[in-house]
């Protein structure tokens, strides 16, 4: 509870701050505030993958992404404008909170997730699977086709990256190259700036 | 860019090599422990980020090829999917790891550890790629 009131505030200083290294910081921050909640709920495998991504990783590429591009954030001249978001915001926060009213308290026994396939993982996965972390067995095996889904996301986003930003840079190092040899560079060179 | 910290180069020269490692507890320990493939391949990826940032790009890609990353990060997806077909050609459903080897248990074993790998090696080149290609663009700070 201390922990969410603490993720709560630096929610609402991540807004107000206009230094946007400042921001940065506080969202790893935020996400190592949750991975320690999930200690506290005993999922330490999200909790590992939310300080490993969230905190970390993240907040690396956030940092470079802050070395392309410009560290303050531009002032809004109209605040008018932020006026609809705001009620926006709060509106569809509003709804959301009226809709955990229908969730199960937590660790109740006769919750929907402890109640379908919980047991029978919890039960069987020893005998099916034979490894002691439940999770890993539902993840890579009962659950496999989910992760390689993941996995595919993960190397989706990568050429993705790749597609858009993996060529301007290539490209401006053969200008570099070129400029620094004479105009009969090497032969990878010539064929990737014959390229369109 | 960043040769006069010595201080952040001497701390990450040692950290580097144990966070390699943890990677690899991690990778090969998430049958038993927290962790697994994801977790062990950002970790992974991390300590290459680290090294990026403290010695340059270009120094890092000396390291880690671009080409090398980019057929690792294939590498792992046609690992998962390789395991599927495997169990598919063994007579099994996709993705079913019972038939990889004689006893079920052994074959759930092996199809995890496959699968996990192949999770680790794409999840860190994707790292590694990503981070390079961001930092790249700036130019060269060598």
């Amino acid at each position: 509870m201390v922990l969410m009131l603490f993720m709560a505030a630096m929610a609402i200083a991540m807004a107000r701050v206009r230094d946007l290294f400042a921001v940065v910081m506080l969202s790893g921050v935020f996400s190592l505030t949750a991975a320690a909640i999930y200690v506290v709920l005993d999922a330490v495998d999200v909790a590992f993958t939310e300080a490993a991504v969230g905190a970390g990783i993240s907040t690396v590429l956030m940092l470079a992404t802050l070395a392309l591009t410009t560290r303050a954030e531009k002032a809004s001249s109209d605040r008018t404008k932020s006026l609809p978001a705001l009620f926006v915001v709060l509106f569809t926060g509003a709804i959301l909170v009226y809709g955990t009213f229908d969730m199960p308290h937590y660790g109740d026994k006769t919750a929907p997730i402890h109640s379908h396939v919980a047991p029978r993982y919890i039960e069987k996965s020893g005998d099916e699977v034979g490894l002691p972390n439940i999770v890993t067995s539902i993840l890579a095996s009962y659950r496999g086709y989910d992760t390689l889904g993941e996995v595919f996301v993960i190397f989706t986003a990568a050429t993705g990256v790749l597609a858009i930003l993996g060529r301007t840079r290539r490209r401006r190092r053969n200008e570099a190259n070129e400029d620094a040899r004479p105009a009969t560079g090497g032969p990878a060179a010539d064929k990737e700036g014959a390229r369109p | 860019m960043m040769h006069q910290k010595v201080v952040l180069r001497v701390v990450s020269k040692l950290l580097i090599p144990p966070i390699l490692l943890f990677a690899l507890y991690v990778q090969w320990h998430g049958d038993f422990g927290p962790g697994g493939g994801f977790q062990a391949g950002v970790i992974f990826g991390s300590a290459f980020v680290l090294y990026a940032i403290l010695f340059g790009v270009g120094v890092a890609r000396r390291v880690a090829p671009p080409w090398l990353m980019r057929l690792c990060l294939v590498a792992g997806v046609l690992l998962y999917g390789g395991t599927g077909v495997a169990s598919l050609l063994l007579g099994g459903n996709y993705l079913d790891y019972n038939v990889l080897a004689h006893d079920p248990l052994h074959g759930q074993h092996l199809g995890i550890i496959l699968v996990e790998f192949g999770v680790g090696i794409t999840v860190a080149a994707a790292m590694i790629t990503i981070f390079n290609v961001f930092a790249g663009q700036s130019g060269d700070e060598e």
